[in-house]
């Protein structure tokens, strides 16, 4: 059986990222998140599987590095917090471009602008909505606890190269600091070069040996080919829609009223459910796990079910908007969430929940 | 079983350490376990805070409003935090330094003189495993052999060889812990 160990969400994720047989990180260190260089500069991970671990001299060098190394088809990963990722933005509209698997992380801290070093959730829009610029998705992953920050490492890596799409880690100052008992994976080689070839040299700059030329671009100077290739990435979301959604429902099946919340806010949340149902409250928990593709049919299905749904987050409100599309306006929404840093508390959470929906 | 603990105090004092050692003494039997720190500038000299969870059963908030037990070892951590311990809950507090005591009277207060006796033992740096005694002797949620074990996981090896003292010392809290008798207000 693998390992049992306390650890930080930040520290799990890298330790994560070296079992699942990652070739390359780079990175910038960043509050609240630089556990996650740390951890891999100590770990030295050259030494156990030859994966490189690079401080880059900045976040934009860090993206340009992540798309240098996916282009020749190796398993790459960065990870910032809010305004690191903002930096990161055009870099990583070009991997989606380009279509190239790689695996971002954000570790979210307050904001807007370098606001604050705790937690928030307040990059869901930056997340979701395209973020850089063009026609692109993330996938996006929230994490709620330690062992999904170790556990979404490998899944983000699948999804990555199942489309050629990248894929991020949404989480969170909270859940990055905290330290929870995690099961570690066992250690996963990393490809040879032969291996390599074979799984990704249809698309990657492997170095050609009699066969075409692989070009790794996101520029396409032909309007009719520049489109072609925006279907191509709208057909994979399609597809992510269909086959890679996830999502937990807590205490539904009876539920009269519905918190909607991802990450450290669904824990929360959790609880909220919990200390709602001692008071005789049916109070359930829909948590996406994804938050691109989002269970809007599940939402639906459920908005003929409660009574009233709110959606919580750290931030002063983004979630709610997909919410409210997806529940068509057919039950009234509301919001909740503190930011600038402040964590809510479960009682916040059914106060608001009483005060906004039960009424 | 849940058991919801703050512990409170200026950097430097082995808050955040007496937290984790708490963690994995738990973990050592099989509980589920949260550690969620307070990080950043209040760390930095200033005040620093952990709330750890020991349960038998998944945890859902990490983060927390009430808790069964409150550890303060500073007057700021007494000011925030006495009243966020819930009705029936334990307060346990070194008197050293605090010019405001608890007032409150539907909760257990205990104190324990934890820097006088760390100094008296001549090491100032396990004065959280003495406190950690005070605790574990008013609420055994985890045994003494899963704490030295969790010691062990949480020093590195090098310093494996004050495991015996950081015994001793959460011995000593265990037999000094006392329960706080609030003085009657004088009306002048």
């Amino acid at each position: 059986m693998s390992e049992l160990k306390l650890m930080k969400g930040n520290e799990a994720l890298a330790e994560a990222a070296i079992r699942a047989g990652a070739d390359a990180y780079f990175g910038y260190p960043i509050t609240p998140q630089s556990e996650v260089i740390e951890y891999l500069m100590t770990e030295q991970p050259e030494k156990r599987t030859g994966m490189v671990v690079l401080q880059a001299e900045s976040e934009i060098a860090a993206i340009n590095m992540v798309y240098g190394a996916a282009s020749t088809g190796k398993k790459v990963l960065t990870s910032s917090s809010s305004p690191g990722i903002s930096l990161k933005l055009e870099g990583i509209s070009y991997l989606a471009g380009a279509e190239l698997p790689a695996v971002i992380v954000n570790v979210v801290r307050g904001g807007p602008g370098l606001g604050t070093i705790q937690p928030s959730q307040a990059d869901y829009f930056q997340s979701v909505k395209g973020g850089g610029h063009g026609d692109y998705k993330l996938y996006v992953l929230a994490p709620a606890s330690v062992q999904e920050m170790s556990d979404f490492v490998e899944d983000a890596f699948d999804i990555a190269f199942k489309y050629r799409a990248p894929v991020l880690i949404l989480s969170d100052g909270l859940i990055g600091q905290m330290m929870e008992k995690v099961q570690l994976k066992d250690q996963k080689p990393r490809l040879t070069d032969e291996q390599l070839i074979e799984k990704n040299g249809s698309w990657a700059v492997t170095g050609r040996k009699n066969r075409e030329r692989n070009i790794i671009t996101s520029l396409d100077l032909e309007s009719e080919k520049m489109e072609k290739r925006v279907h191509r990435l709208m057909k994979k979301y399609e597809q992510m829609e269909k086959e890679d959604l996830r999502y937990e429902k807590i205490l539904c099946d009876d539920a009269e009223y519905l918190i909607v919340a991802y990450g450290s806010s669904a824990r929360i949340s959790q609880k909220a459910v919990e200390l709602a149902r001692k008071k005789g409250i049916k109070a359930g928990l829909l948590r996406p796990i994804t938050l691109f593709p989002y269970p809007k049919q599940q939402l639906l299905e459920l908005a003929d079910q409660v009574k009233g749904i709110l959606s919580v987050e750290l931030n002063a409100g983004q979630m709610i908007e997909d919410v409210q599309l997806s529940v068509q306006f057919k039950v009234p929404v509301e919001h909740f969430g503190r930011t600038g840093g402040i964590i809510h508390t479960p009682e916040e959470v059914l106060e608001a929940l009483e005060q906004k929906i039960i009424k | 079983m849940t058991e919801e603990i703050i512990i409170a105090g200026f950097g430097g004092q082995g808050v955040l350490s007496m937290g984790k050692i708490l963690a994995y003494s738990g973990i050592m039997q099989n509980q589920e376990v949260s550690w969620m720190p307070s990080y950043g500038p209040e760390m930095r000299g200033g005040t620093a805070n952990v709330t750890v969870i020991l349960s038998d059963e998944r945890i859902s908030s990490p983060y927390l409003k009430l808790f069964d037990t409150a550890i303060i070892l500073n007057q700021q951590s007494m000011d925030k935090f006495e009243n966020t311990v819930k009705p029936g809950g334990i307060l346990i507090y070194d008197p050293n330094g605090i010019s405001v005591h608890p007032v409150r009277k539907d909760i257990k207060i205990f104190q324990v003189e934890a820097t006088k006796l760390a100094a008296e033992m001549g090491n100032k740096k396990i004065f959280n495993m003495i406190i950690l005694g005070g605790f574990l002797k008013e609420k055994p949620i985890v045994k003494l052999e899963n704490v030295i074990e969790g010691l062990k996981k949480s020093l590195s090896e090098r310093y494996h060889f004050l495991i015996p003292l950081n015994e001793e010392a959460i011995n000593k809290g265990m037999e000094s812990i006392t329960p706080y008798k609030m003085k009657e207000k004088v009306i002048e």
